[in-house]
């Protein structure tokens, strides 16, 4: 009789898979990186023109840091606002789940397009907030709320704010409720119960939550590019106007692979701090 | 000396109340917050939605909230747009050949990866699940930069090239969760029984785990059809989609067809939901997992 129930061919099931994601996606993105050292579009040899022309103008560094604040401020308010729905969901009743379930899925499964479309209707000169303002009489003339960075945020928060609930969800999940309920027997008081042991015990949610939304703010387009409308810029519309508009595929390439260090170095320490919180909590 | 004094009695009274009280503030104001916080982000959360969909119900002539009046003819002129439908339809064509390579390739890696614990299976998935955080734009760039290098021109085949690579990490979790759930046991006994590798895979394999896949596909469908970042790069004028034309409606000159578009979407979208969740427990998968 075979004992040996899986047979030894079958890693050869994820070689198609493999094949494909290096061919279409590990070369394309080494490509890249090597077109960012072409001096110009067209021209050979190897050199640090691009990279030096980003970080010599302070435009190009403006950009950068624009776009690593958006990121770091609609964490944080993601996670501010996150944080309490996912420990309401965690401890709500089965019949409020399913409504609940349904208002934090929307929003993350509707067009991105949609949803910043929304906002331009919110933050418009004839928009929702300019309209109350004018009827309370609080303002004559609409005051400008699209076409800032503050107005990005707050479209930016609405839109990642999912990303940081679901994570934050899966990981209350696991929390043992007896503890909380020891804690509170031994004299913990609400608010000593929640920081001493529920929030240490999520934290590999909150990180993985932060981690998605941080990456996917620097790394998102279309709704800094419409709340923004070019007023304010951030790295991909950097990159796409390079690129696109202007034609200077290495350039372009060099600021992709600056923001791509960007993600990467926040993705790698993020996660060392999710080992590290892994372990503290077994 | 163990004896308790009538004034030390009266003394502990007045300290319990306040304990008692400060216990009530630490409640209270616990309970307020956390409440108040969500009910707030909840708003937030559903306001942009419910406002688009009136707003797309708009009688006026230019974008303005709230409407001054109810009508449907900004519905009505979508007919007589055919650019937009050309889009649809070459999102949906994208979308379905999109979910349909990532199932077959997703499902083929996940079954691999859930049978074995060799180191390999860390680096497959490190690289599978990479694209959701790496910036789209930089890829969509890098697959452009490619195709243009070795000579490929740019269509429907290239478009569904890099929209694979962005949705296999929503098929392969998914797939997977279903597998580690699932567990070998099933899949062995049906082995020990003589069955072949294929007839498991079909007969044991798949309809166990069909929840997640269908739950994976569902998911990479509704983001290679929203998909912006990399079909910037990779989709030409005959290969236009749906967003990438939203996009320029509304970054150009905030044409108000686009509020009926999106409130199809919308309307789609939320039906979509409704179904899945009774055909694969849509949130089971998103929400636990």
């Amino acid at each position: 009789m075979n004992l040996k129930l899986f047979s030894p061919r079958e890693w050869q099931l994820a070689l198609p898979l493999a094949l494909f994601l290096h061919l279409f996606y590990v070369a394309p993105l080494v490509f890249l990186l090597a077109s960012s050292f072409q001096p110009t579009p067209g021209a050979s040899g190897i050199s640090l023109a691009n990279y030096l022309r980003f970080f010599g103008d302070t435009v190009n560094l403006k950009v950068l840091g624009d776009t690593v604040f958006l990121g770091i401020q609609v964490t944080i308010a993601c996670l501010i606002l996150g944080y309490p729905v996912a420990y309401v969901y965690a401890n709500a009743p089965a019949k409020w789940k399913s409504l609940l379930t349904f208002l934090i899925l929307l929003p993350l499964l509707t067009s991105s397009v949609v949803r910043t479309f929304g906002w331009v209707v919110i933050l418009g000169r004839q928009g929702l907030i300019n309209s109350f303002l004018q009827n309370l009489g609080l303002i004559a003339e609409p005051i400008r709320l699209l076409f800032t960075h503050q107005g990005v945020a707050i479209a930016m928060t609405q839109i990642q704010l999912p990303l940081m609930i679901l994570p934050i969800v899966a990981s209350l999940a696991q929390v043992d409720p007896r503890l909380a309920a020891a804690s509170a027997s031994l004299g913990g008081g609400a608010w000593r119960t929640f920081w001493k042991i529920t929030f240490p015990l999520t934290l590999p949610g909150v990180i993985s939550g932060c981690l998605l939304v941080f990456s996917l703010t620097v790394s998102s387009f279309v709704t800094p590019s419409i709340v923004g409308g070019g007023q304010v810029m951030y790295m991909p519309t950097l990159i796409y106007q390079q690129a696109v508009v202007l034609l200077n595929g290495p350039f372009a390439a060099a600021v992709s692979a600056i923001l791509l260090a960007v993600v990467l170095t926040v993705v790698f320490g993020l996660s060392a701090l999710g080992q590290k919180s892994r372990a503290y909590i077994r | 000396m163990s004896t308790v004094s009538p004034t030390q009695l009266t003394k502990r009274s007045p300290r319990e109340s306040t304990s008692a009280t400060a216990t009530h503030i630490d409640r209270f104001s616990f309970i307020g917050l956390i409440g108040g916080i969500s009910a707030f982000s909840l708003i937030l959360l559903t306001l942009p939605t419910l406002i688009v969909l009136l707003a797309s119900l708009s009688s006026a002539q230019t974008l303005r909230f709230p409407p001054p009046g109810f009508s449907l003819q900004w519905y009505l002129a979508l007919f007589n747009y055919p650019e937009l439908w050309r889009a649809t339809s070459t999102s949906l064509q994208l979308a379905f050949w999109t979910t349909l390579l990532c199932i077959v390739l997703g499902i083929a890696a996940s079954v691999a990866m859930s049978s074995s614990r060799a180191r390999w299976v860390a680096a497959m998935d490190a690289l599978v699940m990479s694209p959701l955080a790496l910036p789209g734009i930089a890829v969509g760039l890098g697959m452009l930069t490619f195709f243009s290098t070795i000579g490929w021109r740019l269509s429907l085949v290239t478009l569904v090239i890099s929209h694979v690579v962005i949705c296999i990490p929503y098929v392969v979790r998914t797939t997977l969760a279903s597998l580690t759930q699932l567990g070998q046991s099933l899949r062995e006994a049906s082995t020990v029984l003589g069955a072949s590798s294929t007839y498991t895979f079909f007969h044991v394999t798949l309809p166990l785990i069909k929840q997640g896949v269908i739950t994976g596909g569902f998911m990479a469908f509704l983001s290679s059809f929203d998909n912006i970042t990399v079909s910037l790069f990779l989709s030409d004028a005959r290969t236009e989609v749906l967003p990438i034309r939203m996009w320029s409606m509304i970054e150009n000159d905030l044409d108000v067809r686009a509020a009926a578009i999106s409130g199809l979407l919308i309307v789609s979208t939320a039906l979509l939901m409704l179904v899945m969740e009774r055909v694969s427990g849509l949130s089971k998968f998103l929400v636990k997992s």
